[in-house]
């Protein structure tokens, strides 16, 4: 079942898929997808492993491209416009926050270097800030940080490219309580002040709950359900129904 | 020597296969296969050879070096066939070396324009630029692969493929020139040349023998840095969709 919730040029829509389908290796991950993520809010895209949720990230970054259908970003076709632009403008954060040699400031400095710009100490000062890191971290060997510090290093990193919309593929997955809330205040606020559209994976449907205020529910490569909480609790898919159980309140 | 003499060196192929059998190593077909394609080409290239030399004719000079470079593009590209249109990518490297050396040999007069200097000394380019290709394509295509999440994070801020995969290209450049570097490093303390041997063992000057070994010590410098630049400029892009997305590299 896929849902569309209103016209691609309408402001309220930052996202949108229409049918799009990927698939690698002749197995079909991403099945005939269509539906929106809307502007200025945090969407949980949540569902069983193996539902083609990263994958759906990647083919909205620009990272991998459909086989079939179009994605629309600000109601523009992603194929319009060309990939860096889209890829700064839809900023992604990967699950294994990867780390380029060097310290918390070159891995900072990274987007602007690519643009043959350079950070200054103020705004890698400002950056950690914003991400409430400690200024004290940026001379240190960015591999060596913490899970929960590798995070807040790879938002930051994003969002120095000013992007409008941010993709985070189960961010939390592997930190302990304290830096998973730490991190979930940091995007919230990251919302709530900046206006930037979250599109957030999560495998803790405890964390959807807190922090989702719409619901895409993927299993086997289809968009089940769409919605808000209530939709996605009264969901007539047996699927959904029993992915969900329990985890929504 | 004569082919008699020649006959009882083959002493030293009964040793492997002797040791391969008494210790199993299974390698007795190879070595057999080995000796027999080493003996047949090198017998059929002296005679072709000799032809060329006789002839000093042009076009068989560049026929006989054009076929070296074929040869090379053949071994080589069986290690770069994740890379789309490698063969041709492989010729062009290999020709511009070529190509190249062959201007600052015979334009400054460093040898004189024969059959003899052109194909001998175009033999250890092309030779040589096979080798480093074969190194650098193998790192290259597995530091890529290594390392797909650095680039994808790269692409993923909105990097070119080339920043994505600057490192790797370097790291792997790098890699595929140290052998050369090392071994020319020792050369004349470890090991004698092969090319400064043989002219010593025909008669010639030592001294002589020298300044020509030099000059292959430095044209093989040359090649070595030439090969892997080029083909690394040529073949990165390859690894990217029109969209400047990483295509997945096959190993096998």
């Amino acid at each position: 079942m896929n849902k569309r919730i209103s016209n691609p040029s309408t402001p309220s829509c930052a996202l949108e898929l229409d049918c799009v389908s990927y698939s690698a290796n002749h197995t079909d991950i991403i099945k005939k997808v269509s539906g929106q993520f809307p502007r200025g809010k945090i969407t949980a895209l949540i569902g069983p492993s193996g539902a083609g949720k990263t994958t759906l990230l990647k083919l909205c970054n620009g990272l991998i491209s459909p086989v079939e259908g179009e994605i629309y970003i600000d109601g523009k076709r992603i194929e319009e416009q060309s990939p860096m632009s889209v890829r700064r403008h839809v900023g992604i954060v990967l699950q294994s926050s990867p780390m380029v040699q060097g310290t918390v400031k070159d891995n900072l400095a990274l987007p602007l270097q690519l643009r043959g710009k350079t950070l200054s100490d103020e705004q890698a000062i400002a950056t950690m800030d914003r991400v409430g890191l400690p200024s004290s971290l940026l001379t240190r060997d960015a591999r060596e940080l913490s899970g929960g510090q590798k995070q807040k290093v790879s938002i930051a990193r994003t969002l120095l490219n000013q992007s409008k919309i941010l993709l985070l593929d189960e961010i939390t997955a592997s930190l302990d309580p304290s830096s998973l809330r730490e991190i979930e205040d940091l995007i919230v606020k990251l919302n709530e002040t900046e206006k930037i559209s979250i599109v957030w994976i999560t495998h803790n449907l405890e964390q959807a709950n807190r922090i989702g205020e719409y619901f895409w529910v993927m299993v086997d490569g289809e968009l089940r359900e769409v919605g808000t909480k209530e939709d996605i609790i009264t969901s007539e898919d047996e699927d959904v129904k029993r992915f969900v159980r329990g985890g929504l309140s | 020597m004569s082919w008699m003499t020649l006959s009882l060196t083959l002493i030293f192929v009964f040793i492997p296969l002797l040791l391969s059998k008494t210790l199993n190593l299974g390698l007795e077909r190879d070595t057999i296969v080995a000796t027999l394609r080493s003996t047949v080409q090198l017998i059929a290239v002296g005679f072709v050879l000799k032809f060329v030399f006789d002839s000093e004719h042009a076009i068989f000079i560049i026929l006989m070096v054009l076929l070296m470079i074929v040869a090379a593009v053949q071994n080589a590209r069986h290690k770069g066939k994740a890379i789309k249109g490698i063969t041709w990518k492989l010729f062009v490297t290999f020709v511009a070396i070529e190509v190249l050396t062959q201007t600052v040999l015979l334009g400054l007069h460093i040898v004189p324009p024969t059959a003899q200097y052109i194909i001998s000394l175009s033999g250890m380019v092309i030779g040589n630029s096979m080798v480093l290709a074969i190194l650098f394509l193998n790192r290259f295509t597995a530091e890529v692969e290594a390392h797909r999440d650095e680039s994808e994070l790269i692409l993923s801020l909105g990097g070119t493929p080339k920043q994505s995969i600057n490192r790797q290209l370097m790291k792997s450049i790098q890699a595929s020139m140290i052998p050369t570097i090392e071994s020319q490093k020792t050369i004349g303390l470890v090991q004698l040349p092969g090319m400064m041997s043989g002219q010593i063992i025909a008669g010639a000057d030592p001294v002589q023998a020298v300044q020509f070994q030099l000059l292959v010590v430095f044209l093989l410098l040359a090649t070595a840095a030439m090969t892997s630049v080029l083909l690394g400029f040529l073949s990165y892009r390859s690894l990217f969709t029109e969209r400047m997305q990483l295509l997945k590299i096959d190993l096998n």
